[in-house]
């Protein structure tokens, strides 16, 4: 040990920094981008210091977003969609979860195994491999453009499921004895013991599923035509359309960072819960 | 298995299941089992008559040298994708498990790419990477570097698989860690008094331990190199220039979505759901031998 410690570590920090700075580069540059006008990007001529347009670019975004080339829909519109079609899938998925991990948990009945089966191998085929065939069936079912049609086949998964069955083993049976006893039925036990149990575990998917639904791109792509009910991923795609270098990149940028705050600060505030909901909801 | 106090009545379960059973079996069996029908009937062009036939849309998908491409594209993208991120996430990750001051810092500022969607992460990148506006784009132009990943296939691969993989690090990072967190520090003592350097304790110790973890990561950046990241590429790219970036999952969009060919489409879809079947369950075989090593 002839080198004292922290010189030693000095290697490790050079390269989680270096990590860090190109982790955070993408994010930066666009910033940046956000506080500039068109032409200066369009030229090539952007700085790497933020530019004098910041309150302009972003209020315009908000607002209308529309440039000289470009013309999209207002952003606040736009994340106000992702934010109902986020919370909607998470919150179902969470409902319609435990209440069949409850049954299949705490209940003996016949088909019990066929149902968990059932539902388990859901976790074989993400909604990206069965894309036409599902959307096939939505227009039959009329559903194409409507708010259910874009969230409910999202809510289709085994994850959830498994997760709280998992969880719910856990739970004493001397929990179970001690309600009956109190002559509590399987509802006021699962209002009264197993869902306040559940609280962390709840919000660890909630985390999860906001993120998975935030960031849904294909099934919105195909589900939703009219404009007022586009997601503020796909807005800002459409928006940067072929990627000519004369565009609204102020704009574009202005709209991208307002579309990457939301499940960055969730990730980043609710830290604990996300590491715990996404080594459980995978294992 | 199941918990031995349990309630006795008999129609509540079938209540509480019912809502998750109805949206299972009309968005999931459903459409499933019709890819699987429609992947055996043909269709004339007007969709008046459907007649089957056997394979024969498996084997016209299979004997088309526009699928082989994509199969080609798919896996040379996929394999990028997943060494890179496992590479670089299990880099990061023993260097934040040392004992260093601000472990937790790192931990946090490199975990929030997670939260960005894979079409968002491509319109960053694009800013960076665009050949006339984007900084090292235009850096590599100046430099005599001809870059531009609209007319140059294998610059439109590079563009997708760095934007891919930078989105999927911190979620690598975020297991490696966590595997590494887990191996016992007694092993890791043992090992130094052993005499056992940096590189010979991770190679012979700790990558060992961490295998499970591993190979659960293999399978999950493989399906997410084939389905989640259809965002990027039709974000960025719309499966070109030519076909250079059209991997499976882009193509059955294109098939089924933009030139309504169901039956080739469907086949399509169901060799896909073969595949994913395989992955899943090589993950599941692994996740067993995962309860074990510690």
């Amino acid at each position: 040990m002839t080198i004292p410690k922290p010189l030693r570590n000095l290697p490790v920090h050079v390269i989680l920094i270096l990590a860090v700075i190109v982790f955070a580069f993408p994010v930066f540059l666009a910033f940046i981008g956000s506080t500039w006008d068109a032409g200066t990007i369009g030229r090539g001529q952007m700085p790497l210091t933020p530019g004098p347009l910041l309150v302009e670019n972003y209020t315009n975004a908000l607002t209308s977003a529309r440039g000289s080339r470009v013309s999209g829909y207002p952003v606040q519109i736009l994340l106000w969609n992702s934010l109902q079609m986020a919370v909607a899938i998470a919150v179902g998925k969470i409902i319609i979860s435990i209440l069949s991990a409850y049954a299949i948990a705490f209940f003996k009945f016949p088909l019990r195994m066929f149902f968990f089966v059932m539902i388990f191998l859901t976790l074989m085929l993400p909604i990206e491999v069965r894309i036409a065939p599902t959307y096939k069936v939505m227009s039959d079912l009329g559903l194409i453009n409507t708010f259910a049609g874009l969230t409910i086949p999202l809510m289709v998964s085994a994850t959830g499921t498994l997760l709280f069955r998992q969880f719910f083993l856990t739970i004493p049976d001397e929990y179970v004895e001690a309600a009956k006893i109190d002559g509590a039925g399987p509802l006021r036990f699962f209002w009264s013991i197993v869902l306040p149990l559940s609280r962390t575990n709840i919000a660890a998917l909630f985390v999860i599923l906001f993120i998975y639904g935030w960031n849904q791109y294909l099934w919105p792509l195909l589900i939703t035509t009219s404009r007022d009910m586009e997601t503020i991923v796909i807005g800002i795609v459409k928006m940067m359309g072929t990627g000519e270098a004369q565009t609204d990149w102020n704009l574009i940028m202005s709209s991208t960072v307002l579309a990457l705050l939301p499940p960055v600060l969730v990730v980043v505030l609710m830290q604990q819960w996300f590491v715990k909901g996404l080594v459980q909801t995978e294992k | 298995m199941q918990r031995r106090a349990i309630f006795n009545n008999r129609i509540l379960p079938y209540f509480l299941l019912l809502p998750q059973l109805v949206i299972t079996a009309v968005f999931f069996f459903w459409p499933a089992s019709q890819a699987i029908y429609q992947s055996v009937l043909s269709q004339d062009p007007f969709g008046l008559r459907t007649t089957f036939v056997y394979l024969e849309n498996f084997r016209t998908v299979l004997s088309d040298p526009l699928y082989i491409e994509a199969v080609q594209v798919t896996i040379i993208f996929s394999i990028s994708v997943t060494l890179l991120v496992m590479t670089l996430a299990l880099l990061f990750a023993v260097m934040a498990d040392r004992q260093i001051r601000g472990a937790q810092t790192y931990k946090t500022l490199l975990l929030w790419p997670y939260a960005l969607a894979p079409a968002v992460a491509a319109v960053l990148w694009n800013f960076i990477f665009h050949p006339s506006i984007g900084i090292v784009g235009r850096a590599l132009n100046e430099w005599g570097v001809p870059w531009d990943y609209k007319l140059n296939g294998m610059d439109a691969l590079i563009l997708i698989v760095i934007a891919s993989s930078w989105k999927q690090i911190a979620h690598n990072f975020l297991f490696f860690l966590a595997g590494l967190q887990s191996v016992p520090p007694a092993i890791v003592e043992a090992a130094m008094i052993d005499g056992a350097g940096a590189w010979k304790l991770f190679r012979s110790v700790l990558f060992p331990l961490i295998s499970p973890t591993t190979f659960y990561l293999l399978t999950i950046n493989m399906v997410f190199a084939f389905f989640d990241t259809f965002g990027v590429i039709h974000a960025l790219t719309d499966g070109g220039p030519g076909r250079s970036t059209t991997t499976l999952m882009y193509k059955v969009y294109s098939d089924g979505y933009v030139n309504l060919n169901l039956g080739i489409s469907a086949a399509q879809s169901v060799i896909l759901m073969i595949i994913v079947s395989v992955l899943v369950w090589l993950q599941f075989r692994f996740v067993e031998g995962k309860v074990h090593y510690a």
